[in-house]
């Protein structure tokens, strides 16, 4: 249910190109075939009563408060049920169907408690609005008999209660969790008098159920009710923003009372999803107000000082003239930035603006160094364009859809489940992962094949499928022909075809049946349109890049590029990570993809800037680490990120971050990066501020402010004020002229606004003159490079390599409740699904350990070693190891290394050689850590 | 900056090149990588360990690479 009411057409909308025309109460109304009497009866502006029905699931028909008369009809059909036919007179009122409503609102009434007035639904009740509809006056019933008025409440989730004596057992929760979430945690347990709603034999934290809070947005009643609103009383306002967990880009209404949130309800009209949420974005979002909060700034002359609480100006000055003496004393390229991808565009914009206008370097990079730069490398060697080719939407039209590297049920929920739906209507899926991921088998799904390869072997199982396709005449050669460069096409062909890329002979390397790699290849090829998306277990690795053009030969290969239905997805992980690498963060471009090296990209930013533009490419992130302990860069503005936690080796990146003379850290917490900081600039929430995301799918979509920020200011105004200190002033007075600026230097955003913005909802750019309302396909009639060009990818064995020392690959990722490095959910209550990340391994690496289930066992690779405790199971395969690094304590990126992409230096995360062992006690790492952090603790002021 | 990284680092690139049939488009893509991503200080390592260590640990092609493109890949003062 909606506070602000949003309207409800009953059931879903139908897509047809034949039109039907009937009359709804006389009035004529023409609907697509297909439509339900009770849709038609809207669009006509009637409102036929209903419980059961809501626009977002299939019509049930169980509730029988929506019948109508249809002259020629026997009987009183229900209107959600019955498709409307051409010629049809439809009455909605009479009163013979007022006596069946109001007689039917009897029934349920004479079983529901009449509290409404301390009910937490008052005022926001469809059971209260029936009952007012009918005019229901009297209830013959009584209370005597049986009845469901007394029963108990599972409060068992943290974030919303389940009451089954408000419970009409309608259905909707039923159906939203198996229509749009795709779970299926729910049932109606009994039947008759006996229905009642049940998450299995369990209460719904013990259920299969995810909390993604579809139930409860169906609820017509106080059954499934947020605890928030029990608790403060219904919002008086909304305002619609977008979600800063993933990259998904969940559109929200954020429902407030003046300032306090009281609870996020996913937007119906939000165009990435469609009105369902993940349970990070619909409740995690607590963090905002969290007590941890920083409010104040502070300074520090070394790390071992106290902190010392200063104003903004006193801060900012100190921070200006830190960079400038170090500039004076080891030279311009000795400072940096790193922007975040948690921030909005207009603000990663303003990053790396003053990184090349004040700090006169192109030393700043973004996150996406560490997850999808190999995308960003890929498919612009390959494509044109350093972005994913789709918009989600496009997976309704996909046949065959292949999922790589990736758990979209974890990390992408929201289009995870919009994948699965496509799944369950008949697409058919092939997993690539070392993991057998809860997609390769779910309610309805199956996975036609699981791809379950070594870690490190991407390149060579994308090889032998492209070897399979064309080996046996199953490329699309007219396409290739038109659309892509041949000589190159030739070249990568030849490649191809050479016997050490076939199935056969990379079996072992793989370790992949040779026939599975075969039917996979045949399948993606010939299974009409075919999608793939894929994530960080393909960029993660050595041969990140590799990868990436692997795909994109694979995707040219067979025509699967240009139109609705197929692509090559990139699953971007962060709010607005697409953004930060849009808007320039990384060292070697500028806003748009464009090489600092272009001397007319340089004169368009520095007559608009007023300022010269270094030509030279700057540091990476990583290369920053390896200057700071050469003693050539000192020092670093950290905005919204947590090196020392997200960054692999994590005792080399505390070395450099040691070895700095001024880290400014911008944030919102004090992170593990924070203590090593000389200035701390509090930062402030997405619920904070005015500006743009971008999601994995270019969607540019606009966050709002609906609070003042805690600490005084919004992080672009503290970038803002950053660069007025150091004698480069910026001068905007809202997010909208940065996004004006932003649109004047960058051909792929010229028509990006505020304005359009507001009118179109969101935009996917490119959006321009030739797009003024977005792209949501690219590379339509070609690609942006012009001709598609194959890239020949041999295998190379990373470097990792399993030994007796290290027997055992650990790889690493995230789970569904926690986010990222958990500074924002480990402040919520997502605590009670994953309040540790555990060491997840197979039950004959166990076994052969003496491991048990829950046992502390050590961790040890090359680079160093961590304590967790270990969770057996049957997901992972025998001789690889899988962590989280969500809680900073656990130390996962204490044991893996320093190997990288070959193009990028994005961290091989995915494959560490370790060797696992009981343990009775922490690591020397997590001792010191312990240590450190309490010291660092003792230096806040009280 | 660590010459053995740096190492590390340029061979990885010229694996990938090494694929290349044509030589004069292998080397190329070796040096224009490194120009395109590497921070001067960076190159100027490299070169500092190719001139003064012989780039000892450095492939074959990495060498070449470099030597072909001496002028544009050290930085201008």
């Amino acid at each position: 249910m909606y506070s602000t009411k949003e309207p409800d057409a009953g059931t879903p909308a139908r897509v047809s190109s034949q039109l039907v025309t009937l009359q709804i109460d006389g009035m004529s109304v023409t609907v697509p075939a297909g439509t339900s009497v009770m849709r038609a009866a809207f669009d006509a502006g009637v409102r036929v009563p209903k419980l059961c029905a809501t626009d977002h699931l299939e019509a049930f028909g169980s509730c029988r408060l929506c019948l109508v008369e249809i002259e020629g009809r026997r009987g009183f059909p229900a209107s959600c049920t019955t498709p409307v036919e051409a010629g049809m007179r439809v009455t909605t009122q009479s009163d013979k169907l007022a006596k069946l409503r109001r007689n039917t609102m009897e029934l349920y009434i004479s079983d529901h408690p009449l509290d409404c007035l301390t009910c937490p639904a008052n005022g926001n009740c469809e059971l209260q609005d029936m009952a007012g509809v009918v005019g229901l006056r009297e209830v013959r019933y009584g209370t005597e008999g049986e009845n469901h008025l007394v029963g108990t409440k599972d409060t068992s989730n943290p974030y919303f209660s389940f009451d089954p004596t408000k419970c009409i057992v309608c259905s909707r929760c039923v159906r939203a969790c198996e229509e749009v979430q795709g779970t299926f945690a729910l049932t109606v347990d009994g039947r008759g008098f006996q229905s009642k709603i049940a998450p299995g034999p369990t209460d719904f934290l013990e259920s299969e159920c995810v909390s993604c809070g579809a139930c409860v947005q169906a609820c017509p009643t106080a059954t499934l009710m947020e605890k928030s609103i029990t608790d403060l009383g219904q919002p008086d306002h909304s305002v619609v923003t977008t979600c800063a967990y993933c990259g998904v880009g969940c559109s929200f209404r954020a429902e407030m009372k003046g300032n306090q949130v009281v609870r996020m309800v996913p937007n119906k009209n939000g165009q990435a999803n469609h009105g369902h949420s993940c349970v990070k974005g619909r409740f995690a979002w607590g963090y905002a107000t969290h007590p941890d909060r920083l409010k104040h700034p502070m300074i520090r002359a070394k790390i071992t000082d106290p902190w010392r609480v200063v104003s903004w100006e006193e801060a900012l000055a100190h921070a200006a003239s830190e960079f400038r003496r170090i500039q004076e004393k080891h030279g311009r390229g000795s400072i940096g930035g790193i922007t975040s991808s948690r921030c909005s565009n207009e603000e990663t914009y303003l990053v790396q603006k003053l990184v090349r206008a004040a700090f006169g370097n192109n030393n700043v990079d973004t996150c996406a160094r560490v997850c999808h730069s190999p995308t960003g490398y890929g498919l612009k060697a390959t494509l044109g364009e350093s972005a994913g080719t789709q918009n989600f939407d496009s997976v309704d039209a996909a046949d065959v859809v292949m999922v790589m590297g990736a758990n979209p049920t974890d990390a992408h929920p929201v289009f995870a489940s919009r994948m699965k739906r496509r799944l369950r209507e008949g697409a058919r899926l092939i997993v690539i992962d070392p993991r057998r991921i809860d997609l390769v088998r779910q309610p309805h799904i199956e996975a036609e094949f699981h791809l379950a390869l070594r870690p490190g072997t991407n390149a060579a199982i994308l090889n032998a499928m492209a070897h399979v396709i064309v080996e046996e005449g199953l490329a699309r050669e007219e396409y290739i022909r038109q659309r892509c460069d041949l000589p190159e096409f030739e070249k990568w062909k030849q490649f191809i075809l050479e016997p050490k890329n076939s199935p056969e002979a990379l079996q072992e390397a793989t370790g992949v049946p040779a026939d599975q790699v075969r039917g996979a290849a045949r399948l993606y090829a010939t299974g009409g349109n075919a999608a793939i998306y894929y994530g960080l277990g393909v960029t993660e690795h050595s041969q990140g890049s590799t990868t990436v053009m692997a795909i994109a030969n694979l995707a040219m290969l067979t025509g699967n590029v240009g139109r609705p239905g197929v692509g090559v997805n990139p699953l971007r992980g962060q709010n607005n990570v697409q953004g930060s690498c849009d808007m320039g963060s990384f060292p070697h471009e500028l806003p748009g993809y464009r090489h600092v090296s272009d001397p007319a990209v340089r004169e368009l930013f520095s007559t608009t800037w007023g300022v010269p533009i270094d030509s030279e490419p700057g540091l990476r992130i990583p290369n920053m680490f390896d200057a700071a302990i050469d003693g050539s860069f000192k020092g670093l503005y950290v905005q919204g990120e947590d090196i020392a936690q997200s960054d692999p080796d994590t005792q080399h990146v505390t070395r450099a971050l040691s070895a700095m003379e001024c880290l400014v850290v911008q944030d919102i917490f004090l992170n593990e990066t924070a203590k090593f900081a000389h200035v701390l600039l509090p930062g402030s929430s997405f619920l904070e501020k005015d500006g743009t995301f971008t999601n994995a799918e270019r969607r540019i979509s606009r966050v709002r402010k609906v609070m003042p920020p805690l600490a005084g200011y919004a992080d672009w105004q503290v970038t803002v004020e950053l660069a007025k200190a150091l004698g480069y002033p910026m001068h905007y007075e809202h997010p909208s002229q940065i996004m004006d600026e932003i649109a004047a230097l960058t051909p792929t955003f010229t028509g990006v606004s505020y304005e359009r913005l507001e009118r179109l909802g969101s935009i996917q750019w490119p959006c321009n003159a030739q797009a003024p309302e977005g792209t949501p396909v690219m590379h339509v009639d070609a690609f942006v490079r012009g001709k598609g060009r194959f890239v020949v990818t041999e295998y190379v064995p990373t470097p990792e390599r399993t030994s007796r020392k290290f027997p055992l690959i650990l790889t690493t990722g995230r789970i569904l409740s926690q986010y990222n490095v958990g500074a924002q959910t480990r402040r919520t209550q997502n605590g009670a699904w994953h309040d540790a990340d555990r060491l997840e391994l197979h039950p004959h690496d166990a076994e052969n350990r003496g491991i048990r289930d829950g046992d502390w066992v050590s961790i040890r690779s090359r680079a160093g070693e961590t304590a967790l405790r270990a969770k057996i199971t049957e997901r992972m395969q025998p001789g690889i190891v899988y962590t989280t690094f969500h809680h900073p304590d656990s130390g996962a990126n204490v044991v893996t290394t320093d190997n990288s992409d070959w193009a990028t230096n994005c961290p091989e995360y995915k494959v560490t050689a370790v060797e696992v062992t009981p343990t009775t006690k922490p690591s020397d790492w997590q001792k010191d850590f312990q240590r450190f952090t309490d010291a660092q603790a003792a230096l806040m002021p009280q | 900056m660590d010459p053995k990284k740096l190492v590390k680092m340029a061979n990885d690139i010229a694996t990938f090149f090494d694929a290349e049939p044509d030589r004069a488009a292998r080397l190329s893509g070796i040096s224009g990588h490194i120009k395109r991503f590497w921070d001067p200080r960076m190159r100027l390592a490299l070169f500092h360990h190719l001139d003064q260590d012989a780039g000892v640990g450095l492939k074959e092609s990495v060498i070449e690479a470099l030597t072909v493109s001496r002028d544009s890949l050290l930085p201008k003062p």
